[in-house]
């Protein structure tokens, strides 16, 4: 079954976006400091028990979701949206900050901030070394749950579109949530805080875009003030995730989870010149 | 080669340093003085361009920090309090990630990494995990990782804190040595250290230098007291004391 039928008109604009974030991968990756930066991190993370939990975790609950709550095999649908991407907000409100939290909490606590602080390196190398290897962490765990795809062309014919834009939204998703935890590691030392705190403003990034909830509040509050509502639900992270699994690729969805990464970023340069103040 | 001119720095309203000049030379070992809480750490952080002044310059080897601090970065080395390392790392691995955030990359990664295991007495455990050295071990390492690049300028925040007396030993006298071609701060509590290393020392106490000359110079400062030991609680006030 075919949810849009417009995916071809959207491959040149999908195209140019992979072209975009493999020129910004590229680009970023030329500078010395920030690879350098990026080598260690994305060691480090493999040198820890936490990403391979957190991977498997995160391969558990993506397969059990869809196989499980999302009745992938029982809807006679050969798409991934509804049973497969569905999960994936919710299920990267509490993995994503579990993989960004040691970003920034960890240098606080070791003191290591101040070594690397004290380098020829600017605060900006830093956080985006930093972040791009959270961020090619994540692009590993997605990539693993290939095999969705192949049973899912296996058993039916679903739509291309749908699965590339589904596997964009939910890789754009990730990396506003490791943004926003990157920008509360950079303003505490615990990363149990971080966590915590990261988790809850991910969970309201999406709740203010689930479309029970926006449903409800739009019922309860007088019509007036229904555009205030719609204008908080455009600021979610949800709204913004699920007209592209749908297979509608806009480019001001991809937009808004550029600007969220950014946003995140400068926030964590001022969370960290505060804490150098 | 490092110059301080009227540094002062505040927290709110505390200030924690209080106009602070002085200036160190190359050949010369600079010893920083002072009760715990008098600013000296917070002085080194300024200079090393982690903390920044409320007011004041700072320049090093010619360039000014607070214009162009990643220039300014690359003259210098610095070992921070309480020597932190990334514990997920082996020594040589934080090494030469170090190495690598100075520029040095390749034949000459291999070589600086060689230089300062051997110097810094770190050939035994090369590929150890940080997480599992004892605190000599570490303290050694995040000092090596300051002197990787050979660099103009080196602060160092009790280097010495921690360490046996052997160790304690051996770090005055690598101070010494380098101190004939490089500027050198160091802050400690241990007064013999000043002796032992310094060529000049200054007593920071409430955030304001309140002497400045030669050990011995020093050692002359207040009449009727002849150790340097006298001279420091004399002039400095401790903060059980009101």
């Amino acid at each position: 079954m075919k949810l849009v039928d417009n995916s071809l008109s959207q491959w040149p604009a999908l195209l140019a976006m992979l072209v975009l974030f493999a020129g910004i991968l590229v680009y970023a990756l030329r500078d010395r400091h920030i690879r350098s930066i990026f080598k260690r991190e994305f060691l480090a993370y493999f040198n820890s028990p936490v990403l391979y939990v957190i991977v498997v975790i995160f391969l558990l609950t993506t397969m059990g979701f869809a196989f499980l709550f999302g009745a992938f095999l029982d809807g006679d649908n050969a798409s991934l949206t509804g049973s497969f991407f569905f999960w994936h907000p919710w299920i990267y409100t509490v993995l994503a900050p579990a993989v960004g939290m040691r970003l920034w909490s960890e240098e606080h606590r070791l003191g290591t901030v101040e070594l690397l602080m004290t380098m020829p390196v600017s605060p900006w190398q830093a956080i985006v070394g930093k972040f791009l290897a959270a961020a090619a962490v994540w692009f590993i765990g997605l990539t693993l749950t290939v095999s969705i795809v192949f049973t899912v062309y296996y058993l039916g014919e679903p739509d291309t579109g749908p699965v590339i834009t589904g596997y964009v939204a939910s890789y754009l998703y990730a990396l506003g949530c490791l943004a926003v935890t990157s920008a509360i590691s950079a303003l505490t030392r615990s990363q149990v805080v971080c966590f915590i705190v990261s988790v809850a403003t991910c969970l309201l990034a999406l709740l203010i875009g689930y479309p029970q909830i926006v449903d409800f509040a739009v019922r309860s509050v007088p019509a007036w003030m229904e555009s205030g509502v719609r204008a908080i639900e455009y600021l979610s992270f949800y709204t913004h995730f699920s007209d592209m699994t749908k297979g509608i690729f806009v480019f001001k969805d991809v937009l808004y989870f550029v600007s969220v990464a950014v946003v995140g970023l400068l926030i964590t340069d001022l969370a960290l010149r505060s804490k150098r103040a | 080669m490092i110059q301080v001119q009227n540094l002062r720095k505040q927290f709110g309203t505390k200030v924690a340093v209080n106009d602070v000049s002085f200036a160190v030379e190359k050949g010369e070992v600079l010893g920083c003085l002072g009760p715990n809480g008098a600013g000296k750490s917070t002085t080194m952080r300024m200079i090393t361009g982690y903390f920044r002044p409320t007011s004041g310059k700072i320049t090093l080897a010619g360039v000014d920090m607070l214009e162009d601090p990643q220039r300014g970065k690359e003259s210098l080395g610095y070992l921070p309090e309480n020597a932190p390392l990334y514990s997920d790392m082996t020594v040589a691995s934080f090494l030469g990630f170090c190495a690598e955030l100075r520029g040095i990359t390749g034949a000459a990664r291999t070589k600086a990494l060689d230089r300062v295991l051997d110097l810094c007495f770190l050939d035994s455990v090369r590929n150890q995990s940080v997480d599992t050295l004892s605190k000599g071990f570490r303290h050694r390492t995040c000092f090596a990782q300051s002197i990787i690049h050979d660099p103009e300028v080196l602060i160092l925040d009790e280097p010495t804190d921690g360490l046996d007396p052997n160790q304690k030993h051996e770090v005055r006298g690598m101070i010494k040595r380098m101190g004939q071609d490089k500027a050198i701060i160091f802050s400690t509590h241990i007064l013999e250290e000043v002796e032992a290393a310094c060529s000049r020392a200054i007593i920071i106490d409430r955030g304001k230098v309140v002497a400045d000359g030669t050990p011995d110079q020093l050692k002359r400062l207040v009449p009727g007291v002849n150790t340097l030991d006298e001279v420091f609680r004399s002039i400095t006030r401790s903060d059980v004391e009101k």
